[in-house]
């Protein structure tokens, strides 16, 4: 029975297709991974108000986030410790005071601890015991908060919060800073789309800057089309055709955009879009900014360079749009994306509007972007059940980025490192599991 | 021996006669959101009598509209609609203003331009799989009518294959009608769908 051998899966250019296909390297990434890192759970505006709730989903565990009556927000795992109900049975809502099992009436506090159990004398003389957190909701092992996005981990061991995000943090900055009062609102829908496919490719794709003119070829040359005969009509076209159109740029422009490596796997696709118009809106939304903040600050944030920041390993932000798409692995071939837009506090409406044209046309689920990228995913997802070659290469540019201080830049945008810097952070997470678990798949 | 226990306990018992609350289980605080629900929700249509045969001219163009797209004649689809028609697919029921809420789909023409010339691209890659839809349409209401205007309610329900999947979605389209040149085109089409807010395996690559 032959055993999983890290160095032998995860080399520097290439790694095995087991990692995208097999199911108990998948256990594995759930364990060592997604229940340990410090995983997204959703912004405080989604939970104004005490016992208002949002479930999801961390690793395996089913938890809920809820804001208590003093204003603190707990991560639970939402689950009776009686006989394992949910205590949350939708995405969200308002549980009032407490949770009440919907099976035998156990309820509890906000904070997860038990408040009630019904004919509690049933218990007398047994080992059951209220003062025992067993008897109560489980909490997760730790909660943090960002700039208002809050963060658990299922783990108590670990980097902090700030640790783990790291230079990655600018992706809450880069959106909040964009407000002038500092801070973001969630708009309350979430689009929810499935991927018949690894959560690798997601996050691999994000910044993987060869593929826009390929896969999107479709779509950025007939919004091209229309975005011309606009502006032939009427001297400029609204920004959101140009959102589309830039995907099918030539391969050496994609290559002039650089990518920024970060420990931990995250990373940045710097701008490309050219989003700062000289329109009256944006030059409203820009005096509100040096009015709150001073020129030089305002001018900081107004010119970061970021198309979208990734989180390892779940998690895109686009922050000058103000959206995020999440994360949550279902298993080794399937994946669900959770897609929020935020509002910038105190900026013009129209900023707004035209950040969720992005929303409408790239992150919805009529997207016509995301079309052609799951329908490359679930073919690459299928494609690596051959035995004909066991490896997926990430050759390109090895040997060419630049490494200052732990950070890798791509001297070619369509550089590979991208690739190379996840795999380094998830043979970092999965290394100690090899130390002990031995896990039978087909390796030559 | 534990025949006769069995007997003996099966030969007693109580009956639980006067319910002692009428809230049944009191030691559940009635104060969190699923113990009061919405009694009723959903867009009711009206219905207003209308002369026959202007009912049937409607309900041919909303059967013609749903043959052009389950028959891929996308540029004849669009045509249906007037220079400033927009097609309108809402996240959720309660939303009223497709420029300033997030949407499933928000097209004005130019933008059901850049989709269709998508779909029939050669490297249109999703497009490689078998894919086709069906459409159902339910009885036609019409809401609203003037000399040169006309608002509709349809139900309808569509199935649509994909590689070897099958999907299904369902709802109504809420038809604003404008008369031009003779002919009904439509000047907004709502499309509300019933499972707008389920997850999506995979996406929706054109207009349901």
């Amino acid at each position: 029975m032959p055993t999983i051998d890290l160095d032998h899966l995860v080399q520097p250019d290439r790694v095995h297709r087991s990692v995208y296909t097999d199911p108990e390297i998948f256990d594995l990434e759930m364990e060592q991974i997604f229940e340990a890192a410090w995983v997204y759970c959703g912004h405080e505006s989604q939970v104004k108000e005490p016992g208002q709730f949002q479930t999801l989903q961390i690793g395996r565990q089913p938890m809920v986030m809820v804001r208590a009556k003093d204003g603190q927000i707990h991560v639970l795992y939402n689950r009776c410790p009686h006989r394992g109900v949910q205590l949350c049975g939708s995405h969200s809502g308002n549980t009032g005071s407490g949770f009440v099992c919907p099976y035998h009436a156990w309820s509890f506090h906000l904070d997860g601890k038990v408040r009630a159990i019904p004919l509690i004398q049933g218990y007398e003389g047994t080992n059951l015991n209220t003062e025992d957190p067993n008897f109560s909701m489980a909490r997760a092992a730790r909660v943090d908060n960002y700039r208002g996005f809050v963060f658990a981990s299922l783990s108590a061991q670990g980097p902090s919060l700030i640790e783990f995000l790291g230079d990655a943090k600018v992706a809450f900055d880069d959106m909040c800073d964009r407000s002038p009062v500092g801070e973001v609102e969630v708009v309350p829908v979430c689009h929810r789309v499935v991927q018949q496919s690894n959560w690798k490719f997601f996050m691999e794709n994000q910044l993987d800057a060869l593929h826009p003119s390929v896969t999107h070829q479709s779509t950025g040359v007939s919004a091209r089309r229309v975005e011309n005969q606009i502006k032939k009509t009427q001297g400029s076209a609204p920004l959101h055709y140009h959102y589309l159109s830039t995907f099918a740029s030539s391969f050496d422009q994609w290559d002039s955009v650089q990518t920024v490596n970060f420990p931990h796997g995250h990373g940045i696709l710097k701008a490309y879009m050219g989003l700062r118009p000289t329109d009256p809106d944006t030059l409203e939304h820009e005096a509100q900014l040096r009015l709150a903040y001073g020129e030089e600050k305002a001018e900081e944030y107004l010119s970061r360079s970021i198309h979208h920041v990734l989180i390892y390993p779940y998690l895109s932000v686009q922050s000058p749009l103000q959206q995020i798409r999440c994360l949550r692995p279902l298993g080794p071939d399937k994946t669900l994306s959770e897609i929020w837009h935020f509002r910038l506090k105190g900026a013009p409406e129209a900023i707004y509007r035209r950040a969720m044209w992005y929303f409408n046309l790239v992150n919805s689920p009529a997207t016509m972007i995301n079309a052609d990228d799951l329908e490359n995913w679930t073919r690459a997802q299928n494609g690596l059940m051959s035995k004909a070659n066991d490896w997926v290469s990430f050759h390109r540019n090895m040997g060419g980025d630049t490494e200052r201080d732990g950070v890798l830049y791509s001297n070619n945008g369509t550089s590979e490192v991208v690739m190379r810097n996840q795999f380094k952070a998830w043979r970092n997470y999965m290394a100690p599991a090899y130390a002990k678990v031995t896990v039978t798949v087909t390796t030559d | 021996m534990s025949k006769t226990e069995v007997k003996q306990a099966l030969g007693s018992g109580v009956v639980i006669e006067a319910v002692q609350s009428l809230t049944g289980a009191e030691s559940i605080a009635p104060d969190h959101m699923g113990r009061s629900r919405e009694s009723a929700v959903g867009y009711i249509p009206r219905d207003i009598t209308l002369e026959p045969t202007l009912l049937r001219q409607i309900e041919v163009l909303l059967a013609q509209q749903a043959v052009m797209l389950d028959a891929k004649r996308w540029s004849q689809w669009m045509e249906m609609f007037t220079e400033d028609g927009v097609y309108w697919m809402p996240a959720a029921p309660e939303q009223s203003d497709w420029a300033s809420q997030p949407s499933i789909f928000a097209e004005d023409k130019l933008l059901m331009e850049v989709r269709a010339n998508r779909l029939v691209h050669p490297n249109a890659w999703s497009q490689a799989a078998q894919w086709a839809t069906h459409h159902l349409l339910g009885a036609t209401l019409i809401e609203q009518a003037n000399p040169t205007s006309l608002s509709t309610y349809t139900p309808f329900q569509m199935m649509e294959v994909r590689r070897d999947k099958v999907r299904h979605f369902g709802g109504s389209y809420r038809h604003n009608w404008v008369l031009q040149g003779g002919q009904w085109k439509i000047l907004f089409q709502r499309v509300d769908m019933f499972n707008a807010q389920a997850s999506y395996d995979y996406v929706i690559q054109a207009w349901i």
